[in-house]
């Protein structure tokens, strides 16, 4: 059977990663290249490169690095940030980017959820969300999660799946940073909701969290993480062999 | 020389990418010249079935490809390349595939459990059926691979090589005389994956 994803974020800024600690056997941790290597190495399903970079070169100066990064990692790789148009799908795809992750642009004009997975089908089109509660609502929120949209996340994700999304990346605004857990409850209507692959993200503080996510919603399909990988707090082989202990299927 | 075929579907960067970092000469062409002068041929592919088979018809690659495999040349299908080697597909509407393999591409969907997700996304294990089969040289059964796709193949008689459990044992792996296919991604499976594709190219100058 299909196994649990574990998948690292790396925040991109002007060509270098952004938060990170050193590991040993890793000369540079803030490169992409080194540190995106030393995680498939250590076992990782998949990267995410996001891009958080606003200008003009610093977006070139991505693409350049994730060429790099893709000719030397071969697990799928997805690639976010600044996604606005087919034309930003067609120059990531073309770098070696396997899916795309699409989130403000998605929201500004949700026809290019279809008018991607039209051209590049399903599986190549994420649709990432950051939710916060706002009263007893499940709010989607824009611009990194500073700003609030109006619109209700569970609609927005249904719609966004009927539009041609191949997965959903939920990430709860109200977890995200307190490493107390991901957003259980969340997760779980987002799974009632759609059949599309669910990727948890925002929360997790240790490995427990992560054995918690799959115990407790045996349907989602990934976690996503970053600064407690970054960090060292938890690497990829003790998190997995604890998965594996309680019964989760993972890649060893 | 190894030829990746490029009848304008798909991404072949990573392809072309994992192969070089292998040590092989890997060149991403359509060029009819170059495909015959080509040591081995890969077949990759992502996108519809009916597409990829007109463009291949349209370019003329089909009976080039076919002529190479009929004069004993290796051909290496990935992910709707590995399809295409079929008969037919049934991937909205009724498509003619290459006809190298015996059998049919059909969906997931009707086929599995309801409750399971299409498409098949992830890493899945190699369950063997041709143990002996030469892209398994390096790896060992049960290794996971890296799939994507939300049809696959039926009725392959002696070209199985290995499944993968997915509510049903999914087709992964068909490998007949010089015709071989992976329904998985090797380019995006990680060392399993090199070890297949240098078990396939293997055997071509580095």
């Amino acid at each position: 059977m299909i196994t649990k994803r574990i998948i690292p974020c790396l925040d991109v800024r002007n060509g270098r990663v952004v938060k990170g600690v050193n590991f040993e056997g890793v000369s540079d941790v803030s490169s992409p290249v080194e540190l995106g290597k030393y995680y498939s190495d250590s076992g990782a399903d998949e990267l995410v490169f996001y891009d958080i970079t606003a200008s003009f070169e610093g977006r070139r100066l991505f693409t350049d690095i994730l060429r790099e990064v893709a000719s030397q990692i071969f697990i799928p790789l997805t690639v976010g940030g600044g996604i606005n148009s087919v034309d930003d799908f067609d120059r990531v795809l073309k770098c070696g980017a396997d899916k795309v992750s699409v989130n403000s642009g998605a929201i500004k004009r949700p026809e290019l959820i279809r008018e991607a997975a039209t051209r590049y089908g399903d599986q190549c089109v994420v649709l990432s969300v950051d939710v916060k509660r706002v009263g007893d609502e499940f709010r989607v929120f824009a611009k990194g999660g500073r700003e609030d949209t109006g619109m209700e996340a569970i609609g927005w994700i249904k719609r966004g799946v009927s539009l041609g999304a191949g997965e959903i990346v939920v990430n709860s605004i109200d977890t995200d940073g307190v490493k107390h857990g991901f957003d259980l409850p969340l997760l779980e209507r987002v799974l009632d909701a759609v059949r599309v692959p669910v990727i948890a993200s925002g929360g997790a503080g240790g490995i427990g969290d992560f054995v918690d996510l799959f115990k407790t919603l045996p349907e989602i399909d990934a976690g996503l993480a970053a600064s407690i990988f970054h960090f060292g707090e938890v690497t990829i082989p003790d998190l997995k062999r604890t998965l594996k202990e309680n019964g989760i299927n993972v890649r060893l | 020389m190894i030829a990746i075929i490029d009848y304008g579907v798909g991404n072949l960067f990573s392809l072309a990418s994992s192969l070089s970092s292998l040590g092989f000469d890997a060149v991403v062409t359509g060029d009819p010249a170059v495909i015959r002068k080509a040591d081995r041929l890969i077949l990759p592919g992502v996108g519809a079935f009916g597409d990829a088979a007109d463009k291949l018809r349209e370019t003329g690659l089909d009976g080039l490809i076919r002529d190479e495999v009929k004069k004993g040349k290796e051909l290496l299908g990935i992910c709707l390349g590995m399809q295409l080697l079929f008969e037919k597909s049934s991937e909205y509407g009724t498509h003619r595939g290459l006809g190298l393999l015996k059998g049919e591409v059909v969906p997931l969907e009707g086929m599995i459990d309801p409750k399971l997700k299409i498409p098949h996304i992830g890493w899945n294990a190699l369950s063997y059926v041709k143990p002996d089969c030469r892209l398994f040289r390096a790896i060992r059964e049960g290794d996971f691979v890296y799939f994507v796709h939300s049809f696959h193949a039926v009725g392959c008689g002696d070209s199985l090589a290995a499944t993968a459990e997915y509510g049903i044992p999914v087709t992964a792996v068909v490998a007949k005389d010089n015709v071989f296919g992976c329904q998985f991604h090797p380019e995006k499976s990680g060392k399993v994956g090199l070890a297949i594709l240098s078990a396939f190219a293997g055997g071509v100058a580095k």
